[in-house]
């Protein structure tokens, strides 16, 4: 199914008598998502006012995500969240994913960037929350529980989103001899000081990425002191092509290729936890570190599960494992069911498996 | 301002609820004494009071689990309150209700440089958070002007603003975690290493719920690493819209300061006669503060320069030391004293598109004019969170109710060209009833669901953020269930 306008989304739910899988572009799904018949955003596009003067942007949820980066570097804008890019991505879909790039180490995810939406509820109502001001605290914060809540309460139909001016420089520094382990300290040492960094991350070959950007002479003069500063760890470098984007093109669940063979997971850390859980992980390859550490991209043998410390959790972005790890508490559940049959009292979005730990 | 009627039946088994208060709460205090309880009747917005039953005092997540837990069972209404600052009644009582104040609950659990963050009791004070961790170098961002008093419950409750959001985000943005009990005394975490938990983002929708979804006891904070240095600069204007589309062109230009701060005539009037900052003589003035490293500042303060000027200011004052700074900030930050001089005020708290700044400026003077009542102007530009200041005397008969009036007219100005009610200082009772003027039964219904599941009696915090009849019939269930 492909509506068209907000008010066909509304009909279909109301008239659907089995469950929906409630989709965008299809490009970031997780294992177990995507069954049976499909609700698709895609074809309600276009965007419905841009203010590059306000730093705001609405728009329908169908609009692909490269139209709406297009017009915005038109403006010399773009979205803070640095979403991963995925061919056929809609912009509804990367809020639903709360789809986040590197950049959520200083400007936070999605969620953040998300000002207001307006999406079509298990009952076919059309429910608006939030607005298209910086700040707004009228009434529950609904738009932070639909960022991320992957179609499950709701049919996103319109988003309302900060952009954010593009500076005049950008520099990334590179510390290629690092391991996985090692780079955690450097990205700390780099997040820790008044760099103001907006990349921090451990890709191989690079080796560990920081990213600093802003006014041209103060990314000149914040690289020179960040450079000594990293020089504690290892051979400090710039790099010359985009690291991050490359970066952003690997993370599985957000329109990557599948990696061949083997499952991937996303472990989410204290940075202080990441060289513990990569040693309680022998068998296990660090794909990628971002965020400062608080994120793992994990490959593991397709069936065994992540060891974790306490307050790490799993998600598993590619192989059979269904659920967060460790499972939701009894308590977290309850109310996740609750707002769930709220929202959607027929169950019409349910999507099982993902609840199911 | 309207409340529900109490419930009978509660107050008259008040001393039977005390007792089992008291034999739940272990260091903890609970005061029924009305003397000592009317400390408790009202918060910033003191227009309104009413004494409470009783207030409980805990000091550890176990024991508020404990009093929630009784009062859930005696189908008691609780009050949640963190220091009481509230500016829209967020924590005013009603006569049947228990306030649960996290006062005693101000200990610093945990503090990790590296991982930047800090756990907290939720009744620690803003400032002191950032107190706390200064010496290491790092600061808690959002800085509400309450910050020296008010606490990181109550940020939570109404996800509190300040002057530096602009930069640095709103108290949502900087919250990593919490531990919450909810009204049938089960004790939640909620949020995860970078923030929202791996399925729903409760701990997004908690945030700025006002104290109805459950009583935040401990907190997870982001510190950030402080600046090296900041800076502002003072630019007069010879019209409010032309401070207004400076605004919006700085901020075009790819600038993000700290802060962009815009007071109008009637508020550089009054500021200069009261603490005397040396503010040019003009008709609208900004303060930018930018942050970095002393050429850095330089850098972007050129750039501020080039597009003021495009603008024609009365004048471009630059700090040149540490004594200029705090000259430039002075009035800014004894604005609303200065407000207080001049009579009674109402602070409204509406947002706004940045590009609606002079329309909604003109609206403004317009209807003050046509009220007779002065308005001043002294807000978060850079944002778009206005603070009109309407001056009265509440001493003169019928003078709050023409101010109610006006405020409701402004705000609903506010919501026409696209913005809110309230940008940072929460619904609670004051704008209870303009709910309607934003959302449709749809759009409130949706809101009220999610306190359904967290809190299906409707005990908690249970006559504010909707207006009272959409909410009668959740609250009036409660009562007849009981």
């Amino acid at each position: 199914m492909r509506p068209e306008t907000e008010a066909e989304v509304a009909g279909l739910v109301r008239g659907a008598r089995g469950p929906l899988s409630v989709i965008g572009g299809g490009t970031r799904l997780l294992p177990g998502e995507g069954q049976g018949t499909r609700l698709s955003s895609a074809a309600l596009t276009g965007v419905t006012l841009y203010e590059p003067a306000a730093l705001t942007l609405v728009a329908r949820a169908g609009t692909p995500l490269a139209e709406i980066e297009d017009l915005l570097a038109s403006e010399r804008q773009r979205l803070a969240f640095e979403p991963p890019p995925a061919a056929g991505s809609t912009i509804g879909g990367v809020i639903a994913a709360n789809a986040s790039g590197p950049r959520r180490v200083k400007d936070g995810a999605a969620r953040d960037s998300l000002l207001g939406v307006r999406f079509v509820d298990g009952s076919g109502e059309i429910v608006s929350n939030g607005g298209r001001v910086m700040k707004n605290v009228t009434g529950y914060d609904l738009v932070k529980l639909m960022a991320g809540s992957r179609g499950t309460l709701g049919v996103i139909t319109e988003v309302s989103l900060k952009t954010q001016p593009i500076p005049p420089a950008s520099l990334t520094l590179a510390l290629p001899e690092l391991g996985a382990a090692a780079a955690v300290p450097a990205l700390t040492a780099a997040l820790t000081g008044p760099w103001d960094v907006t990349g921090a991350a451990w890709l191989p070959p690079h080796g560990a990425l920081i990213r600093i950007e802003g006014l041209e002479g103060s990314v000149k003069l914040r690289a020179d002191t960040l450079s000594a500063r990293l020089s504690a760890f290892g051979t400090v470098q710039p790099v010359g092509d985009d690291p991050w984007l490359l970066l952003r093109q690997n993370i599985p669940g957000s329109g990557a290729a599948p990696r061949p063979g083997g499952a991937v997971w996303r472990v989410a850390c204290r940075p202080s936890q990441a060289a513990t859980i990569l040693t309680m992980n022998p068998e296990a390859a660090p794909l990628a570190l971002d965020w400062g550490a608080s994120l793992i991209l994990l490959s593991l043998p397709s069936d065994a599960r992540p060891a974790l410390p306490s307050g790490a959790r799993a998600l598993c972005l590619q192989g059979a494992h269904r659920g967060p790890l460790p499972p939701s508490d009894p308590v977290t559940r309850r109310l996740e069911d609750g707002l769930r049959e709220r929202f959607d009292p027929r169950g019409i979005f349910a999507a099982p498996e993902l609840t199911v730990a | 301002m309207r409340m529900p009627v109490p419930d009978a039946g509660v107050i008259a088994r008040r001393a039977a609820i005390v007792a089992r208060l008291r034999a739940v709460i272990g260091a903890g205090t609970v005061i029924d004494d009305p003397v000592e309880a009317r400390a408790y009747e009202c918060d910033a917005l003191s227009a309104y009071r009413c004494p409470p039953l009783a207030v409980a005092l805990p000091t550890t997540t176990a024991e508020v689990a404990a009093v929630l837990r009784v009062c859930h069972e005696e189908r008691v209404p609780v009050v949640p309150r963190g220091a009481g600052t509230s500016l829209a009644g967020g924590s005013m009582p009603t006569a049947d209700a228990v306030v649960l104040g996290l006062a005693r609950m101000n200990a610093v659990l945990e503090v990790d440089y590296g991982d930047r963050l800090i756990r907290v009791q939720a009744g620690r004070t803003n400032l002191s958070v950032s107190t706390f961790v200064d010496e290491a170098g790092f600061f808690y961002a959002p800085d509400p002007s309450s910050q020296l008093a008010c606490a990181i419950g109550g940020n939570i409750g109404m996800n509190s603003g300040g002057a530096h959001c602009l930069k640095y985000g709103v108290t949502t943005n900087n919250l990593l975690g919490v531990t919450m009990v909810l009204m049938d005394g089960s004790i939640v975490e909620l949020g995860g290493p970078m923030g929202e938990g791996p399925g729903l983002d409760l701990l997004g929708v908690v945030c700025g719920a006002e104290g109805q979804l459950g009583i935040v006891t401990e907190a997870t904070l982001r510190i950030l690493p402080k600046p090296a240095g900041a800076r502002p600069v003072l630019i007069g204007f010879d019209a409010s819209e032309t401070a207004g589309a400076c605004v919006a062109a700085i901020i075009r230009a790819g600038i993000l300061p700290v802060a962009i701060e815009f007071m109008d005539r009637p508020c550089i009037v009054a500021t200069e006669n009261f603490a005397r900052p040396g503010y040019p003589d003009c008709e609208a003035l900004l303060i930018i503060e930018v942050e970095g490293t002393p050429p850095e500042i330089d850098e972007q303060i050129a750039l501020i320069r080039a597009i003021a000027e495009e603008f024609s200011p009365v004048e471009f004052r630059e700090s040149r030391s540490e004594d200029e700074s705090r000259r430039i900030w002075l009035g800014r930050k004894s604005a609303f004293g200065a407000m207080g001089q001049m009579g009674d005020y109402m602070c409204l708290d509406g947002t706004i598109p940045v590009s609606a700044l002079p329309r909604v400026l003109r609206g403004i003077a317009e209807m003050s004019e046509a009220a007779g009542l002065p308005v001043a102007n002294v807000f978060h530009a850079g944002d778009g969170n206005m603070h009109p200041l309407i001056i009265f005397d509440a001493n003169r008969p019928g003078d709050l109710e023409r101010v109610e009036a006006l405020g409701a007219d402004i705000l609903r100005l506010c919501v026409e060209v696209g913005g809110c009610l309230t940008g940072e200082h929460g619904v609670g009772v004051e704008k209870r009833d303009l709910m309607v003027a934003q959302f449709t039964d749809a759009d409130m219904e949706a809101q009220m669901r999610v306190k359904d599941v967290f809190d299906p009696q409707w005990l908690l915090n249970a006559a504010k953020v909707f207006p009272l009849e959409v909410s009668e019939s959740r609250r009036e269930a409660r009562r007849n269930a009981a």
